[in-house]
């Protein structure tokens, strides 16, 4: 290339058209704006799988309904959890520890910014594959377009027998897409962390926020690894005629479920890391203490990722497994309770005599401290065995999931946007919308989750398109479904301050919450370079020391 | 302003250096991939013996002895060929490096030429049986595996011929034959479990 072709882009925006700026976006390798793009895309599902979650409910508000078909309600609920899994959740947390990370260990960028890119593209084509059934999938006699197999698609649904047409297809491919998209990831965030470290920031310097998306990367690559090999061997089994879970030729249906869940169970602790690294890193911030225990932390944090890999059968009890793995898995389930609880302690020791300023970002992480806990408690009472038979698949189980992820996910989730969306924006968002958002969204999550453990406990199964009257579920379902409404208002609520705050909000400044991580001595937004030089840090509050010069921390530490 | 004053602090006089990023990168590469064989291997060993009708991997398998070599070997060649790289001898490393190509294509002509008896002589195709699903995935993954690793080292004969390697690249090719490594190392296990215990 000549040098003379080489021209700067002018930086003025009105002299770049609307397709240059998306270009820029398109081909883009920084690791602020395919945070932003994983965030936005997340965003866009968070949507779609919330109004068929708001249709799923409408549909069982009351006993005989139709508001939907039967095999409507079984294509909304497998769309809905695959989409919220795969397509909200993992890409919202990436979108946030691409942003993050690089900013926080002084970095400049990732440690492989293309790979960066290649694998948000990877993710962001699954989640086009899946909702491509819609139109592309209608295989033969009327077989249905989008998969209608459940989100952990058990054998022998998946066989080409039960599942005609090319639903499932598109179900496997994009799992499988996407799963290379996430472990791609999973791989920079590792590198990043482990090689691309400021001067001075030892592993025990790190922000708590990169040691727990340093373990989840490392259960991202370990965890989404035999998911991507179980869709192969579905593939094999639908298009080659392998007979991996084909019972009909000696296969075996129980070797999915080990499968799925051998994947599926350190997935929560994918998720649920990543929330952990945001309530660890905003409590302390609004409860103006350094976190409490950091090193019990980092320890509880690996033994969850060691355990995690080991209580993946308690999904499978209602299977028959015997006594011996059964006695194993409700053990190794119980024991992961002990780190999370000392995390919860250690949570609560920060907040302990802190000058705790109540802000939006402050008040979801204190709703998902009690919402957590109670999840946890369901959790313990499900991973007893002889509780879980009477109680597997029944809507007190989806009640206990939806408040982990709900309640203990979203909710930090929910305060990761607003903590950080000064940084990202370089706007100040609405301190009322946010507490708005904040209230309506926990009215309706307890009403809806809260109350979806009692028809659970009296016998309602999961996934049933409808059901008799007069079985004690009747007022429940009512009362879960307007809780829907109040999330719904929420959600609302929540974009409409994004979006108003983006074009209205004031100027935020480098550092609105007088923090103490790297993030924030840099501008908001900050520049493509994030750094003018690299910093150098000498303790885990590196802003604090700049601003204390008198009492600096790495004397302490 | 803020990102100004931070970089005020004068900086300590410390050493910093972090683990190379390629290194690290495909370490943890190699252990999504060993997940990925792992449960493999598992499926493979949970469905010996459960086939419901022939061919059986006693009647039909022999250890092919003579390719494992070859493949197994490739490992101490593509060691050596590195080395050369690392002391500067760059033809020393091309002739290494074109030895491990060639023993990398001779253990697949193995597999083709076994798939191809196994296919047309002795009828097990991957949809016969349970043996045929398992065995033709786990040793076609493992086969895939070694494809993609020799279009990755024919990349790199490529660029030596037209003379574009460098003693400053060992570190880069070191890790890419860590990638090699992996890729016998795996075929040791497949070794065992399809050739020794599935017999």
């Amino acid at each position: 290339m000549s040098t003379d072709s080489i021209a700067w882009p002018s930086t003025t925006a009105e002299s770049r058209s609307l397709v240059d700026h998306l270009h820029e976006w398109i081909v883009t390798v920084d690791h602020k704006r395919l945070g932003m793009l994983y965030i936005l895309y997340a965003l866009v599902f968070l949507v779609i799988a919330g109004i068929e979650a708001t249709i799923i409910r409408i549909q069982l508000i009351r006993p005989h309904n139709d508001f939907v078909s039967p095999q409507v309600f079984n294509r909304l609920f497998t769309m809905h959890g695959t989409t919220m899994i795969f397509f909200v959740t993992m890409p919202i947390l990436f979108g946030f520890a691409n942003y993050l990370i690089p900013l926080m260990i002084g970095a400049r960028d990732m440690a492989f910014p293309r790979l960066n890119a290649f694998s948000f593209w990877m993710t962001a084509f699954g989640g086009l594959l899946l909702y491509f059934s819609l139109v592309g999938a209608n295989g033969l006699y009327g077989a249905g377009n989008a998969p209608d197999i459940g989100w952990f698609a058990y054998a022998p649904l998946t066989s080409q027998t039960f599942s005609l047409g090319h639903s499932t297809d598109f179900w496997t491919l994009a799992l499988l897409v996407s799963g290379f998209g996430s472990i791609g990831t999973a791989i920079n965030i590792v590198a990043t962390i482990v090689c691309m470290r400021c001067p001075g920031m030892t592993l025990a310097k790190m922000p708590l926020f990169a040691w727990l998306n340093l373990v989840m990367g490392g259960l991202v690559i370990l965890a989404v690894s035999p998911l991507t090999a179980a869709q192969i061997m579905l593939l094999v089994d639908r298009y080659l005629g392998g007979h991996f879970f084909d019972t009909q030729a000696g296969g075996s249906a129980v070797i999915w479920m080990h499968f799925f869940w051998i994947f599926g169970h350190p997935e929560v602790y994918v998720l649920v890391l990543p929330a952990f690294a945001f309530a660890s890193e905003i409590i302390p911030v609004f409860s103006r203490k350094p976190i409490f225990g950091y090193s019990v932390m980092v320890g509880a944090t690996v033994a969850i990722g060691f355990i995690s890999m080991s209580v993946w059968a308690h999904h499978m009890f209602t299977v028959g497994m015997g006594s011996a793995a059964n006695t194993f898995f409700v053990i190794s389930t119980m024991a992961i309770a002990v780190p999370t609880g000392i995390k919860i302690f250690n949570w609560l020791a920060t907040m302990w005599g802190g000058k705790i300023e109540f802000r939006t970002p402050m008040l979801f992480c204190i709703a998902f401290l009690f919402q957590f806990l109670v999840a946890g408690l369901t959790g313990v009472m499900l991973s007893a065995a002889p509780f879980n038979w009477q109680l597997g698949s029944s809507y007190f189980v989806v009640a206990h999931f939806h408040y982990v992820i709900v309640g203990g996910i979203l909710f930090t989730l929910f305060g990761a946007f607003y903590y950080w969306f000064p940084k990202m924006s370089g706007k100040m968002y609405s301190e009322t919308l946010g507490k708005l958002h904040f209230w309506l969204f926990l009215i309706g999550f307890h009403l809806t989750f809260d109350f979806m453990h009692i028809p659970g406990l009296l016998g309602m199964p999961r996934r049933i398109y409808t059901y008799e009257p007069g079985r004690g579920w009747d007022t429940w379902n009512v009362i879960v479904t307007i809780g829907v409404f109040f999330q719904a208002a929420g959600i609302l609520v929540f974009l409409g301050n994004l979006l108003w705050s983006y074009y209205r909000g004031k100027a935020a400044g480098s550092d609105p919450w007088d923090a103490w991580t790297l993030e924030w001595s840099t501008n908001s937004p900050p520049p493509a370079y994030n750094f003018y030089t690299i910093p150098t840090v000498q303790s885990r509050r590196p802003l604090w020391d700049l601003k204390h010069p008198d009492d600096p921390d790495w004397k302490y530490e | 302003m803020m990102n100004t004053t931070l970089m005020t602090l004068p900086p300590p006089e410390i050493e910093w250096k972090l683990p190379a990023r390629g290194r690290v990168a495909m370490y943890a590469l190699i252990a999504a991939e060993a997940a990925i064989f792992t449960i493999f291997v598992v499926a493979y060993l949970f469905y010996i013996d459960k086939s419901l009708s022939g061919p059986m991997p006693r009647e039909v398998l022999s250890p092919p002895f003579f390719y494992s070599v070859c493949l197994l070997s490739s490992s101490l060649t593509i060691h050596l060929a590195c080395k050369s790289l690392r002391g500067g001898t760059v033809r020393r490393f091309g002739a290494w490096w074109l030895l491990t190509i060639t023993l990398g294509v001779l253990f697949l002509f193995g597999t083709a030429s076994e798939w191809h008896r196994l296919i047309y002589e002795d009828g097990l195709t991957i949809s016969t049986n349970l043996f045929g699903t398992t065995y033709y995935s786990l040793v076609g993954l493992h086969g895939f595996h070694v494809v993609v690793g020799l279009v990755c080292l024919s990349t790199v004969m490529a660029f030596t011929l037209f003379g574009a390697v460098k003693q400053e690249h060992a570190e880069r090719l070191d890790v890419l034959s860590l990638y090699w490594h992996f890729v016998d190392a795996v075929w040791i296990v497949v070794f065992i479990v399809v050739y020794v215990i599935g017999r």
